[in-house]
């Protein structure tokens, strides 16, 4: 028996997915080539959010089988997470990632999660995304430890003293920025 | 520790589509990218410059070459920016733009610099994106920095280098594996991330060194591994070793305990993955099973519908192979199939079919009638299938099943859902004889009202097989004749071809069935014109009650016995050359697919009304062209089996021969591809001299010489044996190569005038039984394998001694027999105990056989086989069994 008839040797990452509740995207981050164009992801976001935009997936995590992949999602608000893996991945694993990048997300916006949130804030999602999986594989899955990172050092021990205050003058900036960046 | 993240402005718009990108707009923002290049420069206004870029590439956007481009330059200037913030938002930028190599250098030092700097979170993010965009040649530079990186203290830190280093194994293996000793002190890092990483790398550099990863995952099960996930990828590893050691070992499992112990593990992946990995041991024992099968059902009734959803999906494989294993859990399943989610709901049920006993069967037949109303096709289909075998499991119970599939056949439903459905109504019909009456008046019913033209007409066809067999034929008349009134052309066409098959079986029929067709000769379309016309002709009689022509018969139900694919090469022939078509001159051979086809995981698909299956363009043509066209070998006639090249040479010698292999009726042709790898060489008078003194049934007959080799423009000679006729006889030949070399001069390509005598050691060539036959295979085996006499049948049984695998075992007799397996039974499922494999073929004399293999496991990897072979004679019959039990 061929080896490549098992499962990868280790967990992988097709997609992850945050549309609204239009299935329009938000943020997108594809680590699979079997999705070559712009337009067949749009066709697999088209797809997946129909069939699952009627399921109830807000207290817990959802989970369907679509195309032979495994799509694990949540929905809250106005916004839909997904996260695809291949049809033999652990669906734990993938779970768990959703979570992460779900509880990272809330973390970041503060609990106020609904669309609106997520565009004002998109460089955050795009950060988040960022340190949660590298190419396919799981950078780590701690919400805590990904909002940590994410929200620029202000949460790491090591980070020297004049890096702190400047991060925390960068908050203060930040929460200016905000307030008067997209009016 | 937290601090406030970020502030929110509290004042909402009420505007409900409001979007901070609304209007945005490529051109605008590529404008704005130029505050990048301010000698002031403004963080925050560069940071939302940056956001833009970003919403645009991920919206589907996309950057010219010279848009991109200015934007990399543009952006590389912000490394002059001490800002936390915007350096963060830099390396995305720079990660999505995926800079080209010229580029890349613009960037480098900079990053280097920030690979070095005294910020964890530079450090990390340096070396993601340097690794990302690196070369080969960098990454040597850079390669130090990496290797410490990897044991750098901060746990971000090493996680980046040990990922990035995952990932440039593909392009760079031969730098990663020079850090090795770094990795394999990671794995003991006693932060849970980066001993997942460590472990994956570690793996990965070894994996092609068995014995390695045995060393690995021995001494990692002994050790403590803290990260769920890095214990998740130890099981997997360890699950690779049991499948590699397995072939020799005998009483207990090794490393079974540790599987069993991490179902006690604390994080639900793990106690997943293990139980997983249990199940899917190859021959697992009962006792083994129960511990996984038992977590499995606790998972069952779980509030998280991710862990029902992975519980239900194993044991429905498991369901598979060991169903009395699951029927602990069919309490559990049976509430699940109210499931919110259907996906859950449709695995239990067909769990259920799988596992449920013959008294089950009416009670979940009514819950599964009420579930089906409410499911998506794709999973109807699923149940379909599950119910279909249910039936073939339980012939007894086929009237509730079958009532169920008319039922379920009379609703809505797309095309796949119906095809489904009828091609399970067809498989029952044929493998159980009690239910053909009913099921054909269901179909019957059905093409009164189908909107589905292909199943009409395969419907029509089974029918014209079918119908004349039963106790009442004429009954299906009337539903036949109404489609020749309200259907499409192509369904009459179907209808009138049936009608005929009707008048020629059934003689008392004939008359009115003769009636009906001349009606049809008035009909508006050409082709149900022709049919009718042509049918009346054959069936002949002038409408009495006659026997039918055996010649008829045959005319109207033999099937097709050339694979479309040569029909339609010989057609394109025929159209452009002048010569009559001769239907005898298609070549009958199927070629060997192509793999791509079984690539599909999921399991084979039963044919039900399908086709044969279709074949690549053969080279046998080619062939025939190149042995007509020889005056010697001409004479011969024409060869009934060209065999697939067999190397004579190692790759990348001076000469490159390999062997094709002619089987005639009379005569055996070797023909030598010969091609000359030498650029300074011309070969003359080349020759293969060829010792049979192992093959004592041929004898030598000619020699057909190759005038000249140059270099690199292969060419062919070819040596004729001669062998008792019709005799399927087997021997070793040695081959010498022999020619006369002559020195070219590179410059001019001039041959010197002298050459010298050389010979060439080849490798031995073998005759094999299988060279006598041809890969011919059946539409329907089932009903080629009764339309012989079953004394034509021979049957015997044969150990075949210690196997790899039972896949293995069924490869290695197909390849023995050289014929070609049927319905898609060469694919053996995996876990299996045995398997049946259907074979057909056309042995040398063109007599047909049939063979029909079973293959049990009959011990740790004893494997028995029983043999029934059917042949039109039954020499060929016992020669089939010779050639099994001497090979």
């Amino acid at each position: 028996m061929a080896l490549s008839s098992f499962r990868d040797a280790c967990p992988t990452v097709k997609n992850i997915l945050l549309l609204d509740s239009e299935g329009k995207r938000v943020a997108v981050k594809y680590y699979s080539d079997d999705w070559p164009t712009n337009n067949s992801k749009l066709a697999f976001e088209k797809a997946l959010f129909t069939k699952t935009m009627k399921t109830n997936a807000r207290t817990e995590a959802e989970i369907t089988m679509f195309d032979n992949y495994i799509i694990v999602y949540k929905f809250i608000q106005d916004l839909h997470f997904f996260v695809t893996g291949g049809d033999d991945e652990n669906e734990l694993i993938l779970s768990a990632v959703l979570q992460g990048f779900f509880d990272s997300v809330a973390l970041l916006l503060r609990n106020n999660v609904d669309k609106r949130e997520a565009l004002e804030n998109l460089d955050l999602i795009f950060l988040c995304l960022d340190e949660i999986v590298e190419r396919g594989m799981i950078l780590e899955t701690d919400a805590n430890v990904i909002a940590g990172k994410v929200a620029v050092n202000s949460m790491d021990p090591a980070a020297p003293l004049s890096e702190q205050t400047i991060s925390q003058a960068l908050a203060t900036a930040r929460e200016h920025l905000t307030r008067t960046l997209f009016q | 520790m937290a601090q406030p993240l970020v502030k929110k402005d509290d004042d909402r718009d009420d505007e409900a589509e409001y979007s901070p990108f609304m209007g945005i707009e490529k051109g605008a923002v590529l404008q704005e990218a130029r505050v990048f290049n301010d000698p002031q420069l403004d963080p925050r206004r560069c940071s939302q410059v940056i956001t833009k870029l970003l919403y645009l590439l991920n919206q589907g956007e996309t950057f010219t070459k010279v848009e991109a481009t200015e934007v990399f330059f543009a952006v590389t200037k912000l490394f002059q920016s001490r800002d936390v913030g915007l350096r963060r938002m830099l390396y995305l930028m720079i990660k999505e733009l995926s800079p080209s190599a010229d580029e890349v250098i613009i960037v480098t030092s900079s990053l280097m610099k920030d690979m070095n700097s005294k910020t964890d979170m530079y450090r990390a993010n340096a070396i993601r994106v340097l690794c990302r965009i690196t070369d080969g040649v960098l990454l040597t530079q850079i390669e130090r920095y990496l290797k410490q990186a990897i044991v750098d203290k901060n746990p971000v830190v090493a996680s980046a280098a040990l990922v990035s280093g995952i990932h440039l194994l593909q392009t760079n293996p031969e730098v990663v594996k020079r850090w090795s000793n770094e990795v394999q002190e990671a794995v003991q890092s006693r932060a849970a991330l980066v001993q997942f990483h460590a472990l994956a790398l570690l793996h990965q550099i070894r994996q092609n060194d068995r014995l390695a990863v045995s060393k690995l995952v021995t001494s990692l099960t002994r050790g403590t591994v803290r990260s769920p996930l890095a214990q998740c990828l130890l099981i997997r590893y360890t699950s690779q070793v049991i499948r590699e050691s397995a072939s020799n070992s005998q009483g207990d499992r090794p490393f079974y305990d540790f599987l069993e112990g991490c179902l006690r593990h604390k994080a639900e992946m793990v106690i997943f993955e293990a139980a997983r990995a249990i199940t899917e041991l190859s021959g697992v024992t009962s006792r083994e099973l129960t511990p996984a099968i038992t977590v499995l059902q606790l998972f069952l009734s779980s509030s998280k519908p991710v862990l029902r959803f992975a519980a239900v999906r194993t044991l429905n494989k498991v369901a598979m192979t060991h169903p009395m294993a699951v029927t602990n859990c069919n309490i559990d399943m049976e509430s699940l199939i109210s499931d919110q989610n259907r996906s859950i709901a449709t695995l239990a049920i067909t769990t259920l079919l799988k596992t449920g006993n013959e008294s089950s069967v009416d009670r979940l037949m009514k819950q599964i009638t009420n579930f089906m109303s409410d499911i998506a096709d794709e999973f109807k289909i699923v149940v379909v299938e599950a119910i279909r075998s249910l039936c073939l499991k339980f012939p007894l119970k086929y009237r509730a099943l079958m009532n169920f599939l008319s039922n379920i056949l009379r609703e809505e439903g797309g095309f796949e859902y119906k095809k489904a459905i009828v091609d399970s109504i067809v498989i029952l019909i044929r493998d159980i004889p009690d239910a053909k009456e009913s099921g054909l008046l269901h179909l019957c019913e059905f093409i009164e009202d189908c909107e589905f033209t292909y199943l009409s007409t395969q419907i029509l066809h089974f029918l014209g097989i079918e119908g004349p067999k039963t106790s009442d034929p004429s009954k299906y008349i009337r539903y036949i004749y109404n489609r020749v009134h309200l259907e499409n052309a192509t369904v009459r066409a179907a209808a009138v071809s049936t009608l005929a098959k009707f008048g020629a079986m059934v003689d008392s029929l004939k008359p009115r069935v003769f009636v009906l067709l001349r009606r049809c000769l008035f009909d508006s379309d050409d082709e149900v014109r022709d049919r009718a016309t042509l049918y009346l002709n054959t069936l002949g009689g002038d409408g009495e009650v006659v026997e039918t022509d055996k010649d008829v018969k045959e005319f109207l139900f033999g099937a097709l016995e050339i694979p479309l694919v040569n029909l339609e090469t010989s057609l394109r022939n025929y159209v452009a050359s002048e010569e009559a078509f001769d239907i005898n001159s298609v070549p009958k051979e199927v070629k060997s697919q192509p793999l791509a086809e079984k690539k599909a995981p999921g399991k084979k698909q039963p044919t039900g009304l399908g086709a044969p299956p279709a074949a690549p363009p053969s080279t046998v043509d080619a062939y025939e062209k190149l042995l007509s066209s020889i005056p010697e070998l001409a004479s011969l006639g024409k060869p009934f089996k060209s065999s697939a090249p067999t190397e004579l040479t190692e790759a990348e010698t001076e000469y490159a021969v390999n062997v094709v292999k002619h089987i005639y009726d009379r005569h055996v042709v070797f023909q030598y591809n010969c091609t000359n790898t030498i650029p300074e060489q011309l070969l003359e008078e080349v020759s293969v001299v060829v010792d049979s003194s192992d093959a004592e049934e041929f004898s030598f007959v000619l020699s057909k010489p190759l005038r000249s080799l140059p270099y690199d423009s292969p060419g062919q000679t070819f040596v004729v044996f001669e062998k008792p006729e019709g005799v399927p006889a087997v021997g070793k030949f040695s081959n010498t190569l022999k020619f006369i070399v002559k020195e070219v001069d590179p410059n001019t390509g001039e041959a010197d005038e002298d050459g010298v005598d050389d010979e060439y050691q080849l490798e031995e060539l073998e005759v094999v039984s299988a060279d006598y036959m041809q890969k011919v295979g059946v539409s329907n085996f089932r009903n080629a394998w009764e339309s012989l006499d079953a004394d034509l049948e021979r049957v015997d049984e044969y150990g075949l001694g210690p196997r790899e695998s039972l896949a293995e075992a069924v490869n290695a007799v197909i390849s023995l027999l050289g014929m070609q397996p049927c319905e898609g039974t060469e694919v053996v499922a995996s876990n299996s105990r045995s398997h049946t494999c259907l074979l057909s073929g056309v042995f040398i004399g063109n007599v047909r056989v049939l063979a029909r293999l079973q293959f049990g496991l009959t011990g740790p990897k004893e494997v028995a086989m029983k043999l029934a072979v059917k042949s039109e004679d039954i020499a060929v019959s016992d020669a089939i069994h010779e050639i099994v039990a001497s090979g």
